[in-house]
């Protein structure tokens, strides 16, 4: 075995480099430990959780299955209801309509909702290119953006950031952003979001243009959704005359009775409360109240080929709440980044590769084997994905896509492994040279296993051999009464 | 070339191909219950009050005094339907301005739907509420909600509402965990809640 | 009723003192195992890496090994797993319908060693004696994949002269997960040495699991670290009684 096996550079030197990093490693653990507990609890509230998770599962799925008619029936009434549909086939599409509509509306800047898909598709980065600002008013998003760094959690894009380095990024950074923190900052977290509140008010207070994506697009009534804890939320979808919202196929939902289940779920396995603080649905424009010039981006970028796949497909229910990143032993360890992606931990391990599809890059190829399929996430997942599956099943694509040419020689090995487990006389006559075989891995084994793990001892002979030659411990020389000698 | 809303949903069509589409029932696991029963009101009062919100029960004939009470310094802004006249107040006629509702302390609603499971109330901004905007930049909002207008749970609750009208869900102050999944209140939104809960309004037959 | 013994791969190579303990249990029991000279593997490894193609034929050699038993009793949760959950995927993949159908057939007769007490046998007190201070660590499989519960718990509770210890942390995965340990080396070892701490923590010494895989993996930490914690298959104390505690401080 060497390190050119299918799927093993990226994640695993990602995550190297992010597991000798102790102030991570503090970081994460205590943030995961905090929200599982927080989510243990309000879970264990509700009588009828696990019918709730499957009814969860079949709001989405019941969409999914009949996803043509459900976007029909959405744009349908979003223009019914005074909205201007767009449809973008790919990022670059979608990020030129977000610009364009600022332009004509001759927007310098825009104010964001904290939104996964505008992070997917990197939209702040394009309208930079059209000399556009966009400003992130996620707490989170904020810290993430001014520190010039890369979101590593889908609920809490900063996780990785203690108090301390947040208050650092402030003071250092603020001033060039606009109004600056204040000069007695300190890192009391109620400090930190009060420096927050100061530094974005002006922006919310003058912005035209808001941006956001959308929790839930219910086809029935036409009405997107919006759950978020800080109020930033509704201050980008209330005040600017004009809300873009970009809106992933995989968003919607048929009825506006499915919200009842989604927000019952989305919640407690997100931010482990029984209620976020703010939820805001509108449908269209309504006279005299918040933006009267809305549009929406459907936006596909990978969905209809996750759609297209059989087993991957569950992954379309993802609602984004994080909770298979809160119990994940590896993200827990590696953190958000390790994943290359927007999409970290177990749900990013299955989407990223779903979205982009497999055997064309090593990083993508390397995410479904970054888990120990210890089934925490399925357990967890609201909407019932089973992760570990999927990841199973996406290595396969993996090493399918991987076929042909000079097998690597994990392929070789398994190859091998297929014809001695093919016939168990071949295995019979391997066994005899287990002792040998471990003696050899003691010395020359896999650094990756020596390295830091003894190797048991081999047995004098293997347990087929030993029922052969005691016909099953019943002519063992009468040791130990019970007819076995051990 | 096709133009993107043609060939997006030709690759649904086509990705769904072949699949046997059973559309899964979505039923709600449990019959709706939307009767405010005294247990209701109780547990949305105490569910209120989690998220650290000011929550008083009081009778129709105190709610002015209430309302004066809780008001903090500064201006008060009212929607143009409130049923309660509060002294003093602004009342809104769609023109103020963000910058301007800025410099106002307080607001005075009323609601659409209280949840007692979550501790949640919603706004559907009627006359009774006003827009979005009066109830979202002052910092503090006060919220008068009557006993029947409460429900048990969100699906009780979705039943009422109506989904043409913008809605807003509040439980709670505004707050974040974004800092060390530590729960801060106050953030962008009012950073005080005070809610009022008043008893049915009577029925005249 | 006729009974199949699954020894699995790594119990056969490395650990056949599980299986004897195994035998030894169950034929206290009343119940005599057959062994399927046929049997090799549950093709797990091969699944779990990507390798569906190559796991065809060692599918094959379980349907044939394993058809026609009421029952099939292994000593590993993974591995049972495996045949429960995933030999369907194998087969189908196949397109050899024979193959399916045999699966199907196969696959619900598979039983963990503790499900097989429990639930086929109906007993949780196995009669077991075993003197020592132990810590149960449920392995990812059996809890999530299988959902044994706490029927591994109760059997140990029942075992008298046991002291059982509660392990901290202890639904959390040990990192093993098959090629997980060497494709991932870095993480599989940093979730084995928070493992590994946690069981130093209890003071135990003995760490016990129903599976042999994870603790390959627990105890090759431990052993690196010189801790003296052994680590022992949950079919090896259930087997234990006084007499065999006797015999092994004899021949110590």
């Amino acid at each position: 075995m060497s390190g050119t096996f299918v799927g093993m550079p990226a994640f695993p030197e990602a995550a190297r480099e992010a597991l000798a990093d102790s102030q991570l490693r503090h970081n994460l653990a205590h943030a995961t430990g905090t929200i599982r507990a927080k989510r243990a609890k309000v879970v264990a509230e509700v009588e009828d959780w696990e019918e709730l998770r499957l009814v969860g599962a079949a709001v989405k799925e019941r969409a999914l299955l009949d996803l043509e008619t459900q976007l029909v029936r959405l744009e349908e009434t979003l223009t019914a209801n005074g909205a201007t549909v767009h449809w973008a086939r790919d990022a670059t599409e979608a990020n030129a309509i977000v610009a364009s509509i600022a332009k004509a509306h001759e927007a310098q800047e825009v104010v964001k909702v904290k939104s996964m898909v505008t992070q997917e598709i990197g939209l702040n980065e394009a309208l930079a290119e059209e000399g556009i600002a966009a400003w992130e008013t996620d707490l989170a998003e904020l810290i993430v953006q001014l520190g010039d760094d890369l979101p590593s959690h889908i609920l809490v894009p900063a996780i990785h950031r203690n108090r301390a380095e947040i208050r650092e990024i402030f003071r250092s950074k603020m001033g060039a952003a606009g109004r600056p923190a204040p000069a007695d900052l300190t890192d009391e977290p109620a400090v930190l979001a009060a420096a927050a509140r100061e530094h974005l008010r002006e922006k919310f207070l003058r912005a035209k243009v808001g941006v956001s994506g959308a929790n839930f697009a219910i086809a029935e009534t036409g009405t997107l959704v919006v759950v978020e804890s800080e109020g930033n939320g509704r201050m980008c979808l209330t005040l600017p005359e004009v809300l873009v919202s970009v809106v992933g196929i995989e968003k919607v939902v048929s009825r506006w009775e499915d919200l009842g289940p989604m927000l019952r779920l989305l919640p407690r396995s997100s931010t482990g409360e029984r209620m976020n603080p703010y939820t805001s649905t509108w449908s269209g424009v309504t006279p005299g109240d918040g933006p009267q010039e809305v549009h929406v981006v459907l936006l596909d970028n990978g969905r209809t080929r996750a759609l297209a796949d059989e087993v991957g497909r569950q992954a379309l229910r993802c609602i984004r709440c994080s909770a298979c990143l809160n119990v994940c032993p590896v993200y827990e360890r590696t953190g958000g980044h390790a994943y290359g992606s927007v999409y970290p931990g177990p749900i990013g391990a299955i989407l990223n590769p779903l979205l982009k599809g497999v055997g064309h890059d090593d990083q993508i190829d390397s995410l479904p084997y970054a888990s120990s399929l210890c089934g925490a996430c399925f357990e967890v997942c609201p909407v019932r994905i089973d992760i570990p599956s999927v990841l199973v099943d996406q290595r396969a694509q993996v090493v399918d896509a991987h076929r042909g040419g000079v097998p690597k020689p994990e392929a070789a090995a398994m190859k091998g492994a297929a014809y001695v487990l093919g016939r168990s006389r071949r295995l019979s006559a391997l066994e005899r040279f287990t002792g040998l075989g471990m003696r050899f891995a003691r010395r020359f084994g896999p650094a990756a296993w020596i390295g830091a793990r003894d190797l048991p001892d081999a047995p004098a002979e293997s347990f087929r051999a030993w029922w052969l030659r005691t016909n099953g411990g019943r002519n063992d020389g009468g040791r130990k009464g019970d007819g076995t000698d051990d | 070339m096709t133009d993107a809303r043609t060939e997006i949903l030709a690759r649904v069509r086509e990705a769904l191909a072949g699949s046997t589409v059973e559309l899964p029932e979505t039923s709600a696991p449990r019959d709706l219950a939307p009767v405010a029963t005294p247990e209701v009101v109780e547990l949305f009062a105490e569910r209120v009050a989690d998220y650290r919100a000011v929550v008083e029960r009081c009778g129709t004939e105190e709610l002015e005094e209430r309302i004066a009470a809780a008001l903090p310094a500064g201006e008060v802004v009212v929607p143009p339907g409130l049923s309660i006249g509060v002294a003093g107040a602004i009342v809104d006629n769609g023109a103020l301005t963000a910058a301007e509702l800025d410099q106002i302390a307080a607001v005075v609603t009323e609601a659409r739907v209280g949840i007692a499971e979550t501790g949640t109330i919603v706004l559907d901004h009627t006359p009774d509420q006003g827009r979005r905007a009066i109830s979202l930049v002052p910092d503090t909002h006060i919220c008068i909600i009557r006993e029947d207008q409460l429900v048990a749970d969100v699906p009780d609750a979705i039943a009422l509402l109506d989904p043409a009208r913008p809605q807003t869900w509040i439980s709670g102050p505004s707050a974040t965990s974004d800092i060390e999944l530590d729960r801060v209140e106050g953030v962008h939104g009012p950073r005080t809640l005070h809610v009022l809960i008043t008893p049915p309004r009577k029925v005249t037959s | 009723m006729r009974v199949a013994l699954m020894i699995t791969c790594i119990n056969d190579a490395l650990y056949p003192s599980t299986g004897k303990a195994v035998v030894r249990l169950l034929r206290r029991l009343g119940v005599e195992v057959d062994f399927p000279q046929a049997q090799t593997c549950c093709g797990q490894p091969m699944v779990n890496t990507g390798y569906l193609d190559e796991a065809v034929p060692v599918v094959r050699t379980f349907v044939d090994a394993f058809a026609g038993y009421d029952a099939v009793v292994t000593p590993s949760g993974s591995c049972a797993g495996s045949a429960r959950h995933q030999h369907s995927i194998v087969a189908r993949r196949s397109g050899d319908e024979a193959l399916e159908r045999a699966v199907a057939e196969v696959a619900p007769t598979v039983y963990e060693l503790s499900e097989f007490l429990v639930d086929v046998l109906g007993v949780t007190d196995v009669g077991a004696y075993y003197p020592h201070r132990v810590t149960y660590h449920p392995t990812c499989h059996s809890l999530r994949m299988l959902g044994v519960g706490d029927r591994p718990r109760r059997l140990l509770e029942a075992v008298r002269g046991i002291r059982l210890v509660d392990l901290p942390g202890a639904d959390q995965c040990c990192g093993f997960g098959g090629t997980f340990a060497v494709k991932n080396a870095d993480t599989s070892i940093a979730m084995g040495a928070d493992k590994a701490r946690h069981i130093r923590e209890t003071g135990a010494e003995i760490v016990v699991a129903g599976d042999n895989s994870c603790l390959t993996h627990i105890g090759g930490l431990l052993s690196r670290q010189r801790s003296g914690i052994r680590t022992v298959h949950l079919a090896e104390i259930l087997a234990s009684t006084e007499q065999s505690a006797v015999e092994e401080v004899l021949t110590r």
